[in-house]
């Protein structure tokens, strides 16, 4: 059975904040920061969003392309290190803001940056041992760095939901591979506002080593080669590191360009692989072929070989924003309103 | 707790969820049992319909004295909407300056969290607009 | 259906009054009114209590068996009733009183007013008077009782040409008459600037266009008009109480800058008491918010629909004008404690019409008019009264 993408949709906040403003608070060269990290500004979110508004926004968007009716979505899952919940799924908000529950299976999915794509294989293998006619995967953050940490020069907001399916597919997925180890390079332990990070640690035996590893093996695997592909789109934490790994792959700046975001909206987490896929997708003609590797700290990544198929001509992009049209969108802050936007700043509690 | 009297609602505040009367046609917001126009005749005939987001602004205030649930969001806008099809709702004003909103702008529902319980209660999500 | 007078009138300052609970400030309107009337205890066969929110403010419900309790008519075990109508709670205090009276079912009533606002913050306040509005379509979203009102003020601005100067213009003239009462909360004139330039508290609205968090209450005592004489050698006849409803969120109207509720009852109100708007010298009415008073006196039919704020800046609504509108000061400067305000208007018409309002004496009237409002509109009590 031929299982793929049936439609898609983005979201990212409009808000956006420059490191040097950041650095301009904390005494750090936000100029330099911002260079070596190659971001020039991150998406924040409104105080009234998060994982579950930006979710529905985006799979919404996903709706609106296609005419698929949400009764038959069998299954949902959003995939986030943000959760609005610690326990209560983002899912079953967003499924009943689809109108697509009751008759559904629905889980919220954590797995750092890659619970989005988790999500994506999930539903493939619901939908191609035809458990579900189609699965809805949604990878989203309001990813949260501890201030003055570097994490704040990059974590942000925004995610990306898929629809899988075997008919009127817009692009195929023509294999899926992962490759997951044991590595702490970045966790969040339950109760504690921000994350921490092996500092160092994070580069080397963590993210370049498993991008590497799952990219050669998906190569492997479908007996491809970079040059096979029109378009690739690596995990992004920073713009540097999948512009590097890109390289040494073989990949050139040509394949990447579309789907490398982060430079401009920062790391979207869960979202930032989704998002830089639905910009590419937004870009695609049939036959263009993808080549996509997300990674979640913890650490593992998956791995999508995709071609885009002959429906992609009559799909209807148009009845959600893009992602270039997202990333236009865009109001700067100052880190006094961003302190406030991102519940940085101590309220008042109950206070009758 | 207030959970389930949230809650009851949460389909009408997701989607916009209207009752048209199957005697005159009037749409009502949020949904009603009885038209206000036909009373019993309408009684049985009130037909659920899904409001189309699209709307204009009737009126519309800047809130600086917020209660302490929307401390954070202050100021915003608070407007009521005259909905494609007639009927008229409150709701929030979002992503524009204050300054941009006016009678007769159009604007698009979305939806946005609308408020929670305190910090460990449950959340409300539920209908906001911006510029269409 | 009897006629019905009121022979005796007991009104607090209103304001902060920390030194006393609510019970306290209840009790002593009600014992000035029965001194105003020469009453005892014994003469009161039953009482009436306006509140809007005790439960909240004070967290006691069940109070108007309390007042009686504390105005010492426990013993008598007189039937004590709470009303309820959220600003229009005072009103309709007044008005449940007058059928009672009207019918024949009681002679004697005291009907009192209270609101003890200040033992909660000041959030906490805005909020209970917020939930005179839908709290499932308008509150959950933000809409604040000022901002509901601002919506108002706005879109008569854009239908009618109102000016910002002309609403603030309201609240210059209740402050000029405020200071002319010894009971309201504002004794002190202001100027239009200081209006225009108050803090905003919901645009076009800042805080001079909004009636204060009060502590106060008041009190009337009604009888049946044949037996008035033996109380007072200057009975005030009510010569009409009526009351109308209107949808409870503002969204749910056609119009926002008609409240139909106050048009409705005005008109049931002049047919009743036989009389024209043209007829009204006084006339105390729910400035709740400036603009709630333009809209006032346009539904009570004394301008014409959009003329309110004109009429106003002309200064025809001010004491020597052609129907002085708030004698009292309005909410805007007496005060405005909720509960008691439907009743504090009555107060002051009955000092008006008896030739008692001091400085803010208005000459000769013979009609005199009091229209309470609850929420956005939802519920309005309009009260004539005339001189025997
Ligand atoms: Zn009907």
């Amino acid at each position: 059975m031929e299982v793929g993408i049936v439609s898609y949709g983005a979201y990212v906040p409009r808000f956006r904040i420059a490191p040097q403003e950041i650095g301009r608070v904390w005494g750090t060269d936000g100029e330099a920061m911002g260079k070596g990290l190659m971001i020039s500004s991150k998406s924040v979110p409104a105080p009234d969003e998060d994982v579950v508004t930006i979710s529905i926004e985006a799979a919404r968007s996903m709706m609106r392309r296609c005419d698929v009716s949400p009764k038959d979505i069998g299954a949902l899952y959003v995939g986030s290190e943000s959760h609005p919940y610690a326990v209560k799924p983002s899912g079953t908000i967003v499924a009943e803001a689809i109108e697509a529950s009751p008759n559904m299976t629905i889980a919220d999915i954590e797995f750092a940056c890659k619970a989005g794509t988790a999500g994506i294989q999930m539903c493939m293998g619901l939908v191609g041992s035809g458990m579900v006619r189609y699965g809805v995967a949604i990878g989203a953050d309001t990813s949260q760095g501890a201030p003055g940490d570097a994490l704040e020069f990059s974590a942000s907001a925004g995610g990306a939901a898929y629809l899988i399916g075997s008919e009127n597919v817009i692009a195929r997925i023509n294999g899926t591979y992962s490759f997951t180890t044991d590595t702490p390079d970045f966790w969040r332990r339950e109760g504690q506002p921000y994350p921490s990070h092996g500092g160092r640690f994070t580069g080397e035996p963590a993210y370049f080593k498993h991008v590497t590893s799952c990219s050669i093996g998906l190569m492997e695997r479908m007996g491809t080669k970079p040059s096979d592909y029109t378009y690739a789109v690596f995990h992004q934490p920073n713009g540097k590191f999948p512009t590097r790994v890109a390289k040494q792959l073989g990949f050139n700046d040509k394949q990447i360009e579309y789907g490398l975001l982060t430079p401009q909206i920062g790391n979207t987490y869960s979202g930032a692989v989704p998002l830089g896929l639905a910009a590419i997708l937004d870009n695609t003609v049939p036959g263009d072929r993808v080549f996509a590797i997300a990674y979640g700290s913890g650490a593992g990544c998956d791995g999508f070989d995709i071609t885009v198929t002959e429906n992609m001509a009559k799909y209807r992009r148009d009845a959600g924003p893009t992602v270039k049209q997202l990333m236009e969108k865009t109001k700067f802050i100052d880190y006094a309103t961003y302190a406030k936007y991102r519940g940085k700043i101590r309220m008042k509690e109950g206070g009758e | 707790m207030t959970t389930a009297r949230f809650w009851r609602d949460n389909a009408t505040r997701y989607n916009l969820i209207a009752t048209k009367c199957g005697n005159c046609g009037k749409v009502t917001f949020p949904p009603r049992n009885v038209c206000p126009v036909c009373h019993r005749k309408s009684m049985g005939k009130m037909e659920k319909i899904h409001l189309s987001g699209h709307g204009e602004v009737y009126s519309f205030s800047v809130v600086y004295d917020a209660p302490l649930a929307f401390e954070m969001q202050k100021p915003y806008v608070i407007a009521i909407i005259k909905m494609a099809e007639g009927v008229m709702l409150t709701a929030q004003i979002i992503d524009c300056e204050c300054c941009e909103v006016a009678i007769g702008m159009k604007v698009k529902a979305t939806l946005r969290k609308i408020g929670e319980e305190g910090p460990g209660g449950v959340i409300h999500y539920g209908y906001k607009f911006v510029p269409a | 259906m009897r006629e019905v007078a009121i022979v005796g009138i007991g009104i607090t300052k209103f304001g902060e009054t920390w030194e006393m609970s609510f019970r306290e400030i209840g009790i002593q309107a009600g014992l000035m009114a029965m001194q105003d009337a020469k009453l005892t205890a014994e003469d009161i066969d039953a009482l009436y209590v306006g509140n809007m929110s005790a439960g909240r403010y004070i967290e006691q419900e069940h109070i108007a068996a309390l007042i009686a309790d504390y105005s010492g008519l426990a013993r008598d075990h007189i039937p004590a009733t709470r009303v309820e109508a959220a600003g229009a709670s005072g009103g309709l205090a007044v008005r449940q009183a007058y059928m009672a009276v009207a019918s024949g079912m009681h002679d004697i009533i005291v009907v009192g007013g209270a609101e003890k606002m200040t033992d909660v913050g000041d959030a906490a306040s805005n909020a209970i008077q917020s939930s005179a509005a839908d709290q499932q379509w308008e509150s959950v979203f933000g809409a604040t009782s000022p901002s509901l009102h601002a919506m108002i003020a706005r879109r008569h601005m854009f239908q009618y040409g109102t000016t910002r100067e002309q609403i603030a213009q309201v609240a210059v003239k209740n402050h000029r008459h405020g200071a002319l009462n010894p009971n309201a909360q504002f004794q002190k004139e202001i100027d239009l600037k200081t209006v225009l330039r108050s803090g905003m508290v919901a645009d076009p609205l800042g805080v001079f266009d909004c009636a204060p968090i009060s502590d106060g209450a008041a009190a009337v005592i009604l009888c049946p008009m044949d037996m008035a004489r033996k109380y007072t050698d200057a009975p005030i006849r009510i010569l009409a109480s009526a009351q109308a409803s209107d949808t409870l969120a503002l969204h749910s109207r056609s119009d926002i800058c008609t409240f139909e509720a106050t048009k409705f009852a005005a008109m049931n109100a002049y047919r009743q008491a036989g009389i024209a708007s043209k007829d009204v010298q006084i006339a105390e009415v729910h400035d709740d918010f400036t603009i709630s008073e333009i809209l006032a006196i346009e539904d009570l039919g004394f301008f014409e629909k959009g003329q309110g704020g004109k009429a106003t800046e002309d200064g025809q609504t001010a004491i020597g004008g052609s129907i002085a509108i708030n004698t009292s000061g309005g909410l805007k400067a007496r005060g405005d404690p909720l509960g008691a305000t439907g009743v504090a208007q009555i107060v002051e018409l009955v000092q008006q019409l008896r030739g008692q309002a001091g400085k803010r004496q208005v000459g000769g009237a013979k009609y005199a008019l009091a229209q309470n409002v609850g929420g956005t509109g939802a519920t309005a009590v309009v009260h004539i009264l005339g001189v025997q």
